[in-house]
C-alpha cells in the first residue's frame, strides 16, 4: 500500500493554527505518510511536526466555507487547524484519519524513521539480559540463567533468557509454565543484595474450581525460601475478583498447599477500568468551567489518584515485606504483565538506589515493562481522547510513570532524572519515531527485527544534549530505602502531564532555570575555592 | 516521658530521649478527654497551628487535673494574662521601641504618594470619636468635608465611613474600603452620596467608581431588613455596583472545621479525602477570595477606575480583598517588609478584630472565624503559581499564622487601636515584626527576582480551580510524615548559603595568594581572578555581611537531610506520652527558664 492512496490532500495554504497559550501561527499545512506538519514559511516561526501516530481522535467543525479541524493527541494536547474551504478541510480530516489508524506495526514510522544524530551506543544492546544477570552473579550464585523460552514457546510473553532458582531445571520450569497464566512460571524480578531476600512475579496460578495443584510450581518458589523462613505472596486483586477467576480457570495459592507463604490481597484495578479512569480524569483536566465543586467532583469520579494510592501502597507493602520483613515476596494478579508490573518496578525504586539513576531507570523500564512482556502495542494503541470503544487499551505504564513522579516530588533530591525523563518515556509509550515501545513482547519485537530495522529510544536519550535535558540539577546518590507517603494529602495531581496543555507553564520553568542557576553557580564556586586552595597549599609547600 | 505545665506552656519531654515538645496555652485550641484504656487516660489537644497531640495519662485523677488546668489555663479572661505582657526576649527599652518604629504607616502612604492634590489626611478621628474601630489618621478625597464625613460615618455601619487605603499611583485611582450603608429599604444619606461623589471625582481616569460588595447578594437582601444593605444605584451618581459573594465568617468557620475533620481522618481514603476537600467547600471559599482580588486589581490596573469595596461591617471580607488585590497590584507587598506593612495596615490598623476572631480570650465562640488564616492561604497559592514574585517563602507565611495565635507579641492582640492604645502594647509587649526581621534570612525565597517584578509589576493568577491546592504545609504542618523528605527550599537556601561561604572564603584565599606571589615575586600584584559573575538574576544583597571565613566553613556545609522518613520520635498525631505522677503544682507558677520559640515549620522539613 502507498501513503500516497491516504493522502487526497497532500497541501493546503491559508490554514491557521490554535494552540492554547501560543500565539495563532497562519501557513502551509502538508500531510506526508507519517507526519502532519505546519510552515509558517517565515524564519524564527515555529513549525509544527506532529506524528500522525500521537493522534488519538479528531473532529470537524463548519463554519460557512472555513471548516476546523480539533486535533487530539494521545499526549494529550489539543490543536485547532482552521482550514479554508470545505473539501480540502473534508479531504484532511478523512486522510489523517486513515493515516493515525494504521493497523499494520510495519508501516509505522519507526521502520521508515532514520536518525539526525550521531548514535554513540546503540541502545537495543544497552540493556541485555545477560549483563543483567552478570551483576546478579556478583552478589549470589543461588540463581541461574535459563534458556528455556529460547525460542518464545514455553512462554510467548517472557524473554528468551530469564531468572530462576538454580536448583531447578528446565523440565520443572515447563512444566510450572502450564500451571501459570499464559505460562507465566515464577521468575526472579529483584534481589535485595542488603538481606538476600527476592521479589519474584508470575501469571496467577490455574487452580480453577477445583483446586488444581501443581508440586512443580510449590517447589518452584519454595526453593527460594531460606529455611525456616515465610515468604508473601502479593495478589494484586481483591480476594473476589481472585475468587471468581477461578471460574476461569483462574485462581490463586492456597493455604493449604503453599504454607510457607502468606498470601495478601490488594486491590489494583484492571485495565478497563484503568482507561475509563483516564478518559474521565482528562475530561476533568479540560473543563474550563470555573466551579471549584465541580472540578473537585470530577477529579474525584475519575478515582485516578485513587489507583496511584493504591499502586504506591502495594508497591511499598511489597518493599517492606523484602526490607523490614526480610521475606521473600511473589507478586502475581492474573496476567502478570500489567498491575504485577507496576508493583514490581515501584519496589524497586523504593529500594534499589541504583533504578533512581538515568540509566538505572531506563534498565528497570527495559527489564520490568519491555522483557517482562507489558504489551504496549495494545495497551497504548489509544489514549483519553478515543472515539472507539477501548479494546486493549489502558494506562498501566502511564500510572507506573505518575506513581515514580510522585516519589520523585516526596525525594526530590534522590533521583538523579528529572521530570522530564518521565514525560517522555510517556509521550514515547503511545508515539514515537524510536522502535523501542513497538510490540507487545520481546518474541514480537524479534519477529519483527526491530533492532535491526529501527532505532531505539535508549540510542537518543543516551547522550550527552539529551541526557543534559534529563537531569535533575538536585541530585545527590542516596544509598537508602526510601518511603514515600501515601497519605491522600501527600499525592498530587501530576500537572506536568495532565495539565501541561492547560496551563502557562512560563512562571514555572523560569523559576527552575533560576534554580539551576543557584546549583550550578554555587558548584563553579566551589570548585575555584578548592582549586585555589590546592594552588595555595602547593605554593606553601614550595617555600619551605 | 514527663508533662509539665508552665504558666504559659505545656512541656512534654521524652525520658528516653530528653527531646520536648511545649506548646504555648494560647495555642490551644480544644482539649478533650477520651474514655479511659487500659494503658491508662487519653487526652488530645487540637491546636490553633493545625497540630494535634494525644497524652495517654495513667491515672485518671491526674488526668483529670491537668484537663482543668488546661482549660481554664487556655483561655485566659483578661489580656493582662496573655503570654506577651509576661514575654521578655531580653532587649532593651530602646530596642523594643525600635521593634514597634519598623512600620510606619504614614510612611506607607507617602510611598503610594499620598497626600497629593486629590488626597488629604483628615484628623476627623484623631480622638476615635467619629470611628472608634478605625485608626487615628485616615486618608480622604480632598472635597469630603469634615461634615460629609461625619455625615457619611453616621450612615454606615459601626460608623465606618469610605475611606483610602490604597492608592495606585500610575492611574490615580484609588481602593477605598468602609462598611454596609444602613439604607434598609428605602433610606438615603446625602452627605454618604457626596462621599462617593468625592471618591469618584478625585479620580479623572474614570467616570464612575465601582461598589464592590464583597458579601453574596442574599446575604445583603438580609440586611436590609435590619436597615442595613447595600447602595442603590439610582441614588448614586456614577457607581456601579457588583456583588461578589465571598461568605460570611459562620460559613467560614464552619468550613475549617469540616476540613480539619475529613484531614485529621485515619487512614483516609483518597475518594473520602476528595469528597470531604468538595464539601468543606474551602478551596470555594479561597479561590472567591481570590477571585474578588482580581475583579478588584482589574478594575484599578485595567480600567484607571477607584473601587470603594465593603462586606457588612467591613473588616473581615472587605480586609481579605482589600489586602490581596493590593498585593497583586503592587510588588512592594510582596517584600518581607512590604507584606508587613500590608497586614499592618489593612488588618491591624483597620481593625480585624484578632482577639475575637483568634480567640484570643474567653469570648464568644460564634465570633472566631480564620479569616486572616484565609487571607495568608490565598497569598500561598499565589505563590505557587508566581514563584518568581514573591521576596518570602512559605514559611514567612507560616511563621506569622503561628504567632497570631500564640499572642506572643503584641501586634495582633485586641480588636482595634484604641483597644491597643489603652492596653499601651508599645510599651508593655514586644512587636513580631522586628522578631521576623532579625530572623529574615529564614524566610527568603531563593528563587525572588525583583527583575521579574519589575516586569510583571501586576500579577494576573489563572483561577481555575486545579491551580488551587490544599495547603498541606499548613494543615498538617506537624504531620512530618506527610511531608516531602526532601525539601527543595530547604536545599536551595543551603546552597545559597554555601555560596556566600564560598564567595567570601574566595576572597580570602585570593587575598593570601595573592600575598604569596608578592612575597615570591617581589612584584606588585595584578588584579586576582574575580569570583565567577554571579548569575544576573540573583539578589545582589545577598553578598552582604560575611563574615565566616574558614575551612569549616566550605566542607562542613553538607545539606543536613534526614532521608528515610518514618521518624518515630516526631510523628505527632500519634505521640503517646505517659505522665510519671511528677505533674507538679509548684511547677505550674514558674516561668519555664528558656523560653521555647515555636518555630513548627523548622521542624516541619527535613
Amino acid at each position: 500500500m502507498e501513503f500516497a492512496e491516504l493522502i487526497k490532500t497532500p497541501r493546503v495554504d491559508g490554514v491557521v493554527l490554535h494552540r492554547p497559550f501560543m500565539p495563532t501561527v497562519e501557513g502551509t499545512l502538508c500531510l506526508t505518510g507519517h507526519h502532519l506538519i505546519l510552515s509558517s514559511r517565515q524564519d524564527n516561526t515555529e513549525e509544527l511536526w506532529l506524528l500522525h501516530s500521537n493522534i488519538d481522535s479528531i473532529e470537524k467543525r463548519f463554519v460557512g466555507s472555513l471548516g476546523s479541524i480539533i486535533v487530539k493527541c494521545k499526549d494529550l494536547r489539543v490543536i485547532q487547524l482552521d482550514i479554508p474551504g470545505m473539501e480540502e478541510c473534508l479531504n484532511i480530516a478523512s486522510s489523517i484519519e486513515a493515516l493515525s489508524t494504521l493497523d499494520s506495526v510495519s508501516l509505522m514510522y519507526p521502520f521508515f524513521y532514520r536518525p539526525m544524530f550521531e548514535v554513540i551506543e546503540d541502545g537495543w544492546n544497552s540493556f541485555l539480559p545477560e549483563d543483567a544477570f552478570k551483576d546478579l552473579e556478583s552478589m549470589t550464585d543461588e540463581w541461574r540463567l535459563s534458556e528455556v523460552n529460547k525460542d518464545f514457546s514455553v512462554c510467548p510473553s517472557y524473554p528468551a533468557l530469564v531468572a530462576v532458582p538454580k536448583d531447578v531445571n528446565d523440565d520443572t520450569l515447563r512444566k510450572v509454565a502450564t500451571f501459570r497464566h499464559s505460562g507465566r512460571f515464577p521468575i526472579l524480578s529483584y534481589y535485595h543484595k542488603k538481606n538476600g531476600m527476592v521479589m519474584m512475579r508470575a501469571g496467577q496460578p490455574l487452580t480453577g474450581t477445583n483446586g488444581r495443584r501443581c508440586k512443580e510450581d510449590e517447589k518452584l518458589i519454595n526453593a527460594t525460601l531460606r529455611p525456616g523462613k515465610r515468604g508473601y505472596i502479593i495478589d494484586t486483586r481483591t480476594i473476589n475478583v481472585a475468587q471468581q477467576a477461578k471460574a476461569r480457570g483462574g485462581g490463586f495459592e492456597s493455604e493449604a498447599n503453599y504454607p510457607q507463604w502468606r498470601r495478601i490481597h490488594k486491590a489494583i484495578e484492571r485495565a478497563n477500568i484503568l482507561q475509563e479512569s483516564l478518559i474521565k480524569l482528562v475530561e476533568a483536566c479540560n473543563d474550563q468551567s470555573h466551579s471549584m465543586d465541580r472540578w473537585l467532583s470530577k477529579l474525584e469520579a475519575s478515582n485516578w489518584q485513587t489507583h496511584v494510592k493504591e499502586i504506591l501502597t502495594t508497591a511499598c507493602l511489597a518493599a517492606q515485606c523484602i526490607d523490614r520483613e526480610g521475606a521473600s515476596v511473589l507478586v502475581h494478579g492474573t496476567d502478570g504483565t500489567d498491575s504485577t508490573l507496576q508493583v514490581t518496578s515501584l519496589a524497586q525504586i523504593i529500594l534499589d538506589p541504583a533504578c533512581r539513576t538515568i540509566r538505572g531507570f531506563q534498565s528497570l523500564v527495559e527489564r520490568e515493562w519491555l522483557q517482562a512482556g507489558h504489551p504496549f502495542q495494545q495497551r497504548c494503541a489509544q489514549s483519553a481522547y478515543s472515539n472507539s470503544k477501548p479494546r486493549q487499551e489502558a494506562p498501566v505504564f502511564l500510572l507506573f510513570l505518575d506513581c515514580v513522579w510522585q516519589i520523585l516530588r516526596q525525594f526530590p533530591c534522590s533521583f538523579e532524572f528529572s521530570e522530564s525523563l518521565l514525560v517522555l518515556l510517556f509521550e514515547h509509550a503511545y508515539a514515537s519515531q524510536f522502535g523501542t515501545f513497538l510490540g507487545n513482547s520481546a518474541a514480537e519485537r524479534t519477529k519483527l527485527s526491530l533492532p535491526e530495522k529501527t532505532v531505539s529510544l535508549w540510542s537518543w536519550v543516551n547522550r550527552p544534549q539529551e541526557l543534559e535535558r534529563l537531569t535533575n540539577p538536585l541530585y545527590e546518590a542516596n544509598s537508602l530505602v526510601i518511603w514515600p507517603s501515601v497519605a491522600p494529602q501527600s499525592l498530587l495531581l501530576w500537572e506536568g502531564v495532565f495539565l501541561r496543555w492547560n496551563r502557562s507553564s512560563k512562571c514555572l520553568d523560569e523559576a527552575y532555570e533560576e534554580m539551576v542557576h543557584i546549583i550550578e553557580y554555587n558548584k563553579e564556586l566551589q570548585n575555584k575555592v578548592n582549586s585555589l586552595r590546592r594552588q595555595l597549599a602547593q605554593e606553601l609547600q614550595k617555600e619551605r | 516521658g514527663t508533662l509539665y505545665l508552665t504558666a504559659t506552656h505545656l512541656i512534654f519531654v521524652e525520658s528516653s530521649s530528653n527531646n520536648s515538645t511545649s506548646i504555648l496555652h494560647h495555642h490551644i485550641a480544644s482539649v478533650e478527654k477520651l474514655s479511659l484504656t487500659t494503658t491508662g487516660c487519653p487526652l488530645v489537644i487540637q491546636c490553633r497551628n493545625f497540630r494535634v497531640v494525644h497524652f495517654v495519662i495513667q491515672r485518671e485523677r491526674d488526668c483529670h487535673d491537668v484537663y482543668s488546668s488546661l482549660l481554664r489555663l487556655r483561655q485566659p479572661v483578661s489580656y493582662e494574662e496573655l503570654y506577651a505582657f509576661s514575654y521578655n526576649p531580653k532587649q532593651n527599652d530602646q530596642q523594643r521601641e525600635e521593634g514597634w518604629q519598623l512600620i510606619d504607616l504614614g510612611a506607607e502612604f507617602e510611598r503610594m504618594g499620598v497626600p497629593c492634590d486629590q488626597w488629604q489626611l483628615t484628623d476627623v478621628n484623631r480622638d476615635y470619636k467619629v470611628c472608634e474601630t478605625y485608626p487615628r489618621d485616615l486618608y480622604v478625597p480632598i472635597t469630603a468635608s469634615k461634615p460629609i464625613i461625619v455625615g457619611s460615618s453616621k450612615f454606615r455601619s459601626k460608623g465606618r465611613f469610605p475611606v483610602l487605603t490604597y492608592f495606585y499611583q500610575e492611574k490615580k485611582a484609588a481602593v477605598c474600603r468602609c462598611s454596609q450603608p444602613l439604607s434598609g429599604f428605602s433610606a438615603r444619606c446625602l452627605e454618604d452620596e457626596s462621599m462617593l461623589q468625592a471618591i469618584s471625582k478625585a479620580n479623572h481616569n474614570s467616570r464612575f467608581v465601582y461598589v464592590m460588595d464583597t458579601r453574596p447578594k442574599l446575604n445583603a437582601l438580609a440586611n436590609r431588613a435590619a436597615g442595613k444593605g447595600y447602595e442603590n444605584e439610582d441614588n448614586y451618581s456614577n457607581i456601579r455596583f457588583q456583588f461578589v459573594g465571598i461568605e460570611n465568617i459562620h460559613v467560614m468557620r464552619t468550613s475549617l472545621q469540616k476540613l480539619l475533620e475529613v484531614t485529621g481522618t485515619r487512614s483516609l481514603s483518597m475518594s473520602d479525602y476528595l469528597v470531604g476537600l468538595e464539601s468543606s467547600g474551602w478551596l470555594r471559599h479561597i479561590k472567591a477570595i481570590v477571585d474578588a482580588a482580581i475583579f478588584l486589581t482589574k478594575a484599578v490596573t485595567g480600567e484607571g477606575a477607584s473601587v470603594l469595596v465593603h462586606c457588612s461591617d467591613g473588616w473581615d471580607r472587605t480586609a481579605q480583598v482589600c489586602s490581596l488585590g493590593s498585593l497583586l497590584m503592587d510588588p512592594y507587598y510582596r517584600t518581607i517588609k512590604g507584606f508587613m506593612v500590608l497586614i499592618e495596615k489593612d488588618w491591624i490598623s483597620f481593625g480585624h478584630k484578632f482577639a475575637d476572631r483568634c480567640d484570643q480570650l474567653d469570648g464568644d465562640p460564634k465570633e472566631v472565624s480564620p479569616i486572616f488564616t484565609q487571607f495568608l492561604e490565598c497569598v500561598w497559592q499565589l505563590t505557587e503559581q508566581f514563584p518568581q514574585s514573591f521576596e518570602f517563602s512559605e514559611w514567612f507565611l507560616l511563621q506569622i499564622h503561628e504567632h497570631v495565635h500564640s499572642c506572643q507579641y503584641g501586634n495582633f492582640l485586641g480588636n482595634n487601636q484604641r483597644q491597643r492604645e489603652e492596653l499601651q502594647l508599645r510599651d508593655r509587649t514586644h512587636s513580631l515584626w522586628a522578631f521576623l526581621m532579625s530572623e529574615k534570612q529564614n524566610y527568603l525565597n531563593p528563587f525572588y527576582s525583583p527583575a521579574f517584578s519589575e516586569l510583571h509589576p501586576v500579577l494576573e493568577p489563572s483561577t481555575l480551580p486545579y491551580h488551587f491546592k490544599f495547603w498541606r504545609n499548613m494543615y498538617h504542618q506537624f504531620d512530618r510524615s506527610m511531608h516531602p523528605r526532601q525539601s527543595i527550599l530547604k536545599t536551595i537556601l543551603t546552597l545559597r548559603e554555601n555560596s556566600r561561604n564560598g564567595e567570601s572564603m574566595l576572597q580570602a584565599l585570593e587575598n593570601v595568594s595573592a600575598l604569596t606571589e608578592l612575597q615570591q615575586l617581589g612584584v606588585t600584584p595584578v588584579a586576582t581572578s574575580e569570583p565567577p559573575a554571579p548569575p544576573p538574576t540573583r539578589d545582589q544583597r545577598s553578598n552582604d555581611g560575611q563574615e565566616e571565613v574558614g575551612e569549616e566553613a566550605i566542607e562542613g556545609t553538607d545539606t543536613e537531610r534526614t532521608v528515610e522518613g518514618s521518624s518515630a520520635t516526631e510523628s505527632r498525631k500519634q505521640r503517646y506520652g505517659e505522665l510519671e505522677g511528677t505533674y507538679n503544682s509548684e511547677l505550674a507558677k514558674e516561668e519555664p527558664a528558656v523560653v521555647s520559640l515555636e518555630f513548627g515549620v523548622a521542624r516541619m522539613t527535613c
